[in-house]
């Protein structure tokens, strides 16, 4: 074990009451309060999804919501899951983590990064009273309706400038001799999805631009209520969904080498692997504004018709899965050759990334029209996967980052079978969606479809599977308040890390580092422990 | 413990720049989405008869006249922009307040002039935004290009408090203000050849 001496200043004077906590430009906390959201927003996207699914089970009728209701608990189930629980567990990661393994005193735009903080949150809160009041995709009350567009460019927006400054702080404030190929590997990750953001969100904040204007004023040209899911439904669906997952792909290949005790096999491979997705993400929202060129008649027309179909298939499907399995290689390489320790944090990471891996295979399966899966239910178990994967990756983040942040170990004996049923929720969650969708039942329905094959089985599988997801997620949240409450002092190195964030104290004062550390490797924190002190 | 070597905290590589680099870049992309969505819409419209042109697209209704003069105005009052804000820059990194205070209010002018232009284009061009979807759109498209030039404006405005008012040169925000209005000049020159020539 081995710790670096920091100034001792108190961690935050900006922790110590509650006004401070609304005031704070500190990445730690805001990163915490965007992890806290992220928990509570998953918990209640997930009970959302449990009442979708047991309204499934009976096609006949409604048993608990009203029919009218339908539609739009579906669209916030997906809202919440999406960008309350998902978007901001790893966006809180990636702004308390990053800074500290480059070795920065704080993030970049500090202040921008909280304001983004508070957009998203006000954002996402009118979006959801929006829905409830009838609004939304779908919606019957056309003010809602309004308010749930314009509410939603607030949360884009807010999310646009965390973007941007994480961006901003990894392009920018590396400590000296970190160049980005040697910058720890969630950071490099955080960098690849955020610039992927923003330059997705920017698309899905013009279009809906569009649908808010053409809907308050005119409804001529977007398909009015109905037309929101066509134009914009992309955000919430694959291959878009791959971006959330990007940094927390980050902390898989930074993870495994540290419970393995070694170094990390072909880092170049995983640089390029993370990348691959994030270029993926950024032509299928291309795609989902234009159609892109050689799709047009004539484009191949000297080379055939099969090549101008393959190209988009490809860059949308095949690349960001090869992406992934590279990923998974670099992973496995790593572990080849060494014994890792069984700790919560790989059990969630390795678990996580096999669904969203089987989320990304399966979709390749989706988009072969051919397949005759499109408008089924299909889609729905490859983005429970994608999505659910992702969750399981940021838990296991949490555990990993989770002592640093808060100064406290979360036990692994207690976590690590939380990741086995969360593992098996989201199996169950995922895959009898999938088998459904062959069998043709339709995407969106709640109720009054029927088709050849025990469909209240498959629906009753997926029920029980959210309910093991959402009963896993809810003991993990109780779990983490807990340990990061009452736990055993974690102190400033548990893993035995080799990056910068555990140079610093548990938890790290006010401005992370009292010293300039110069980094002469990608593994600046293993060199100064073999050295004695002396860097680079 | 392992005490690290001190030594003072290094100056962040050009954050301001950058940040702007990235932010111009989202532009490009909200702005050329806006233009993707456009162009597919109207290629979508039905065709319909021109007397002077023959087929043609029924997108833009026939009876609205485009203020081709106040459109091309405000093109050339961008590019005149972009001048003005590297004048800034050259007058900024030579210490030159008196000229870079001139060249920033130059360029908020004629940013100004470029906004005052597309006022005039909605007052003339009489559309109402309830009319239909080329109506709607079209006031979407241009509301978000002028909320970014108001936007270039604030942050003009910003940079001239700062670099003018501090004891220090802070050219860095000079030529950050410099890029932006560098990609408002390109996104709209896009906005000026899909709205306003291609109609």
């Amino acid at each position: 074990m081995t710790s670096i001496q920091t100034q001792s200043v108190p961690e935050s004077a900006s922790t110590s009451s509650v006004a401070n906590w609304f005031t704070s430009a500190d990445h730690k906390v805001v990163g915490r309060l965007f992890i806290g959201s992220g928990f509570v927003g998953f918990l209640g996207g997930l009970v959302l999804a449990v009442l979708v699914a047991f309204e499934r089970i009976d096609a006949e009728g409604y048993q608990l919501l009203d029919k009218g209701a339908g539609s739009q608990v579906l669209a916030a189930a997906r809202l919440l899951l999406t960008y309350g629980g998902v978007v901001p567990m790893v966006i809180g990661l990636v702004i308390a983590v990053v800074p500290l393994q480059l070795g920065s005193r704080s993030l970049a735009f500090s202040r921008t990064a909280a304001s983004g903080f508070w957009m998203w949150l006000t954002g996402l809160g009118l979006a959801i009273a929006s829905i409830i009041g009838n609004g939304g995709p779908g919606g019957g009350e056309a003010e809602m309706v309004d308010l749930y567009l314009a509410s939603t460019v607030v949360m884009y927006l807010g999310l646009g400038m965390v973007a941007l400054s994480v961006a901003v702080t990894a392009l920018t404030s590396r400590a000296p001799g970190m160049g980005l190929l040697r910058a720890p590997m969630f950071s490099w990750a955080s960098l690849v999805g955020a610039v992927t953001l923003l330059m997705a969100l920017p698309a899905l904040i013009g279009t809906t631009i569009y649908l808010y204007v053409d809907h308050r004023y005119a409804r001529a040209g977007f398909g009015g209520n109905y037309g929101i899911g066509d134009w914009v439904g992309w955000s919430l669906s694959q291959p878009f969904t791959y971006v959330l997952a990007i940094p927390v792909l980050g902390f898989v290949l930074d993870m495994v080498p540290v419970m393995g005790r070694t170094r990390l096999a072909q880092r170049t491979a995983g640089n390029v692997a993370v990348g691959v997705v994030g270029v993926a993400v950024i032509t299928a929202v291309v795609h989902s504004t234009v159609t892109l060129p050689w799709e047009g008649d004539g484009f191949f027309s000297g080379i055939g018709d099969k090549i101008a179909d393959l190209l988009p298939f490809a860059l949308l499907n095949l690349v960001p899965l090869l992406g992934l399995l590279g990923v998974l290689a670099t992973a496995l390489l790593t572990l080849k050759s060494a014994k890792p320790r069984v700790a919560a944090p790989l059990a969630f990471g390795v678990l996580g990334l096999l669904m969203i891996l089987l989320g990304a295979a399966s979709h390749v399966l989706y988009a072969i029209e051919d397949a005759g899966l499109r408008g089924t239910i299909y889609e729905a178990g490859s983005y429970v996967a994608v999505t659910f994967g992702t969750a399981m990756l940021a838990f296991g983040a949490v555990c990993y980052w989770g002592p640093k942040l808060w100064g406290r170990t979360i036990s692994d004996k207690a976590a690590i079978p939380l990741a086995l049923l969360a593992f098996l929720g989201t199996v169950l969650g995922s895959i009898p969606y999938m088998i459904a969708g062959f069998a043709d039942q339709p995407a969106g329905a709640l109720d009054e479809f029927v088709y050849g094959g025990p469909q209240e089985f498959w629906n009753l599988l997926t029920t029980a599977g959210f309910v093991l997801t959402l009963l896993s997620a809810l003991a993990f949240v109780a779990l983490a308040a807990r340990s990061f409450t009452e736990g055993d002092a974690a102190g400033d190195d548990p893993w035995d890390g080799t990056t910068l964030e555990w140079a610093t104290s548990s938890p790290p004062p006010a401005d992370n580092f009292s010293d300039v550390i110069v980094v002469g490797s990608d593994h600046p924190l293993a060199d100064m422990k073999n050295n004695s002190g002396k860097v680079g | 413990m392992h005490a690290l070597p001190p030594a003072p905290q290094p100056a962040p590589r050009r954050q301001l720049f950058v940040g702007t680099g990235l932010a111009s870049a989202a532009g490009v992309m909200l702005i050329g989405g806006m233009l993707a969505v456009w162009s597919q819409l109207r290629a979508d419209a039905p065709t319909r008869f021109s007397e002077r042109r023959g087929a043609i697209k029924d997108w833009m209704p026939a009876d609205i006249v485009v203020p081709e003069v106040a459109a091309n105005m405000m093109l050339i009052a961008f590019c005149v922009v972009c001048v003005m804000a590297q004048w800034a820059v050259y007058s900024a990194k030579r210490d030159d307040r008196q000229h870079a205070g001139m060249a920033l209010g130059m360029t908020m002018l004629m940013g100004l002039a470029a906004l005052n232009a597309q006022i005039f284009i909605w007052t003339q061009m009489g559309v109402g935004v309830r009319d239909g979807a080329f109506h709607s759109m079209f006031y979407a498209l241009t509301g978000t290009m002028a909320f970014l030039v108001i936007a270039g404006l604030v942050y003009t405005a910003v940079a001239a408090f700062r670099f003018l008012g501090r004891g220090n040169s802070d050219v860095s925000i000079v030529s950050a203000t410099a890029l932006y209005w560098y990609f408002i000049t390109a996104a709209f020159t896009a906005v000026w050849f899909v709205v306003y020539v291609q109609k």
